[in-house]
């Protein structure tokens, strides 16, 4: 038994914004209350501190198999906790692909003995993720895929697109799109803008996202698949996601810390800063944190993508696409949306738990009987992230010596406190 | 000396200045100085580049210094070594500074920050060529007295142009006005924003109207090779782009016309331009020279007013 007490506890589920105890037996949450007396429990204090469900990454690159040098499994899920996240759903991008029964069993194997955050697969929506044939869906979902996407190699076919998404729709799975026209997206690194144009980058221009958006959601009214738009930068996209919720299409989105923390004018030629999408303009962002503020995004998501350096420390068009994001994810949010006034708490817990958990078809809150997944954090202690001392095995990252103000302070998986500040 | 856009007006002539004294050894029957003996600048070309390497080797020579000549196609690079391998082998072989030429923007700066010998950026992508502004606004000085308050036109691709965007940046500091003009793909608005305080930068579709007025005419290269886009059908950019003896007539009388080279005669220059009284190709390239050996200069010894010092004894000789 474990007595959580005196914390403050944000369950946006229940709208629950106040100080109670939360009492853990084994793997599941025995009672939420004040004043819990439990004198065999062993008690974990949280004066001061935020006690919220266990949070949810949607988007993230574990590397394993394949990427062995970047992360691992292990290092990924310890990276993951220190953040905050219980539960982290890793793209199928993997060498070889997650487009199969067989690797999607071995991911959350290896999580298991891990034993640090969840691992929730995503599996490849086509064979190799080469947008050809669909892939073994039906099996992968039950070994335990929460969703599909050929993240970072966007499905170019639309009639490929419409048959995963009629097959999804059947099977209740919803589908990820990374929302990209490749074809004007060729050769770039950048968003195109002033700045590419000033730095002499080739850019590519908002529109790349947004037209594949766009097709998309007529896609979806096509099937009436669920399906969630993957790290949404630009602010048409946003409008058209905006749009298709008031037509009450089933579209979701999700938006990344750096693409509300940083814009295009912060890029120069540190690969720590190339990412795809790319840092999109003043004007995005502006609308991107709007959208946060008035939930048009669903959720806030990582898209955590270590790169050794090797890999990184070269010219900037020859480096591939990524930064690092669990751990610095939860203290950009505070800093960005809630110390700047923008939203509540409870929004911004919303934005890591509930949100995304919707996406999936999931609950998520802190009542009785419920997994004990629960992020406990503080939004005022003040730490600097040093990437040399990050849990990833990589350090990509551009919050290198960003002092923040509210980091994670434990971080609790199955009743068992797998991180502790 | 990463690029044109960080330096001030007041760096940018003492560099001219410095250059100024060294134009005349170029013509010199004796072309040699002692004054960087025992000095020594790595060539790192990782594009193919015919004369600016051999216009930095020449002017390593000149001013007495060695060269190490690392030829990209030859280089391990073929073998899969990083660029910053590659690049810390040649620091460790302790030359005074790093001339380097390379297909991607940011690679000089990327290396700069990695070593601590002066890197001269010889070309980055389509990002800058500092050194071809500096011999280009030498020439255009000799001709003008001046570079405040030109007019300046550039035809063709400004996207894609390293030129183009160095040309910018220094002449923009003196106050100059561009007009652009070439295929609209080629010229994103964006390019507006180039302009440093105190210029101005427009787009105009029509070449007769570009050159109206222009005092420099900057003549670019059709860049085939760098373009993700489909290429323009190059009977086309003639029609539109190519810069004839009639089309000039619309530019100021004495309007000089530079070309970075190579040249494609018939293809954006009308050779009987190329060839004309006003075209300061020739030029551009004996200046580039002056200039390289004033860079060297001043990045391998530091000291301001040595190309001055350097150059009294040559001239006594000369005498």
């Amino acid at each position: 038994m474990l007595l959580i007490k005196n914390g403050h506890v944000v369950d946006p589920a229940s709208g629950t914004d106040t100080q109670l105890d939360v009492l853990l037996d084994g793997e599941r949450i025995a009672q939420v209350a004040a004043g819990i007396r439990a004198p065999d429990a062993e008690v974990f204090d949280a004066k001061g501190l935020i006690v919220a469900p266990g949070f949810i990454d949607l988007h993230c690159h574990l590397r394993e198999p394949g990427g062995e040098s970047s992360e691992t499994i292990e290092t990924g899920t310890r990276a993951a906790v220190c953040g905050g996240f219980t539960a982290v759903c890793a793209m199928p991008n993997t060498r070889p692909v997650n487009d199969n029964a067989s690797v999607t069993r071995s991911i959350i194997e290896r999580a298991d003995a891990a034993g640090m955050a969840r691992v929730w697969p995503i599996g490849a929506a086509s064979k190799e993720s080469k947008g050809e044939a669909i892939a073994e869906i039906a099996a992968m979902q039950k070994a335990g895929i929460v969703a599909v996407s050929d993240d970072g190699r966007p499905i170019a076919n639309a009639k490929l697109l419409r048959q995963v998404m009629d097959y999804c729709h059947s099977l209740g799975l919803p589908v990820i799109d990374h929302c990209e026209d490749a074809s004007l997206a060729v050769g770039a690194v950048m968003r195109e803008g002033p700045r590419s144009v000033r730095l002499g980058h080739q850019g590519m221009p908002a529109a790349a996202e947004s037209i594949a958006v766009a097709r998309d959601i007529q896609v979806v009214e096509l099937t009436g698949c669920r399906f969630h738009v993957a790290h949404l930068s630009a602010k048409k996209s946003l409008e058209l996601v905006r749009e298709a919720k008031q037509k009450g299409l089933p579209v979701s989105c999700e938006v990344t810390p750096h693409h509300f923390t940083l814009i295009d004018e912060d890029v120069a030629y540190h690969t720590h800063y190339k990412m795809n999408p790319p840092l999109a303009s003043r004007e995005d962002r502006e609308a991107l944190l709007a959208g946060l503020a008035d939930g048009t995004v669903d959720a806030i998501a990582t898209d955590h993508a270590p790169h050794e350096p090797a890999l990184k420390d070269v010219e900037f068009d020859r480096a591939p696409f990524g930064v690092t994001g669990f751990e610095t994810a939860l203290a950009l949010g505070l800093e960005q949306l809630v110390h700047a006034g923008r939203m509540s708490l409870l929004r911004l817990v919303e934005l890591f738990t509930t949100g995304p958990a919707r996406v999936l078809g999931r609950e998520r809150c802190i009542a009785a009987g419920q997994t004990a997944d629960l992020t406990i954090f503080s939004a005022e202690h003040a730490w600097t992230f040093r990437a040399a001392e990050s849990a990833s095995k990589s350090r990509n990252t551009p919050f290198d010596g960003r002092s923040f103000r509210g980091a994670p302070m434990a971080t609790i998986v199955a009743g068992r406190l797998v991180f502790r500040r | 000396m990463l690029g044109i856009e960080p330096l001030t007006a007041e760096q940018i002539t003492f560099l001219l200045d410095q250059a100024k004294p060294l134009q005349q050894i170029q013509l010199h029957p004796l072309k040699k100085l002692a004054t960087l003996r025992g000095k020594s600048a790595a060539l790192a070309f990782f594009e193919p580049s015919t004369r600016t390497r051999i216009s930095f080797a020449t002017a390593a020579a000149r001013m007495g210094a060695d060269t190490m000549n690392l030829q990209a196609e030859a280089s391990s690079l073929r073998k899969g070594e990083s660029l910053l391998d590659t690049v810390r082998t040649l620091d460790a072989m302790k030359p005074d500074c790093i001339v380097m030429r390379h297909s991607s923007s940011g690679a000089p700066h990327f290396v700069a920050e990695r070593i601590e010998i002066p890197v001269i950026n010889a070309g980055d992508g389509t990002h800058e060529h500092p050194t071809q502004a500096l011999l280009d606004a030498l020439t255009i000085r000799d001709r003008r007295e001046t570079l405040a308050g030109l007019n300046v036109t550039i035809l063709g691709d400004v996207q894609h142009s390293r030129v183009a965007r160095s040309n910018i940046q220094l002449l923009g500091k003196f106050g100059c006005r561009f007009t652009l003009c070439g295929p609209a793909m080629w010229l994103p608005r964006e390019l507006e924003c180039l302009a440093p305080p105190g210029s101005s930068i427009r787009r105009v579709a029509r070449i007769e109207e570009a050159l109206e007025g222009a005092d420099v005419v900057l003549v670019l290269r059709v860049q085939q090779e760098r373009h993700n886009e489909p290429a323009l059908a190059l009977d086309e950019y003639v029609l539109l782009y190519q810069l004839t003896p009639e089309r000039l007539r619309r530019a100021r009388p004495d309007a000089l016309v530079l070309h970075p080279g190579p040249m494609v005669r018939g293809l954006e220059i009308d050779p009987a331009v190329a060839d004309g009284p006003q075209s300061c190709v020739l030029e551009q390239v004996t200046n580039g020279l002056a200039v390289r050996m004033a860079l060297l200069l001043v990045l391998m010894l530091g000291a301001p007013g040595d190309a001055n010092d350097a150059m009294k004894g040559f001239s006594d000789a000369a005498d």
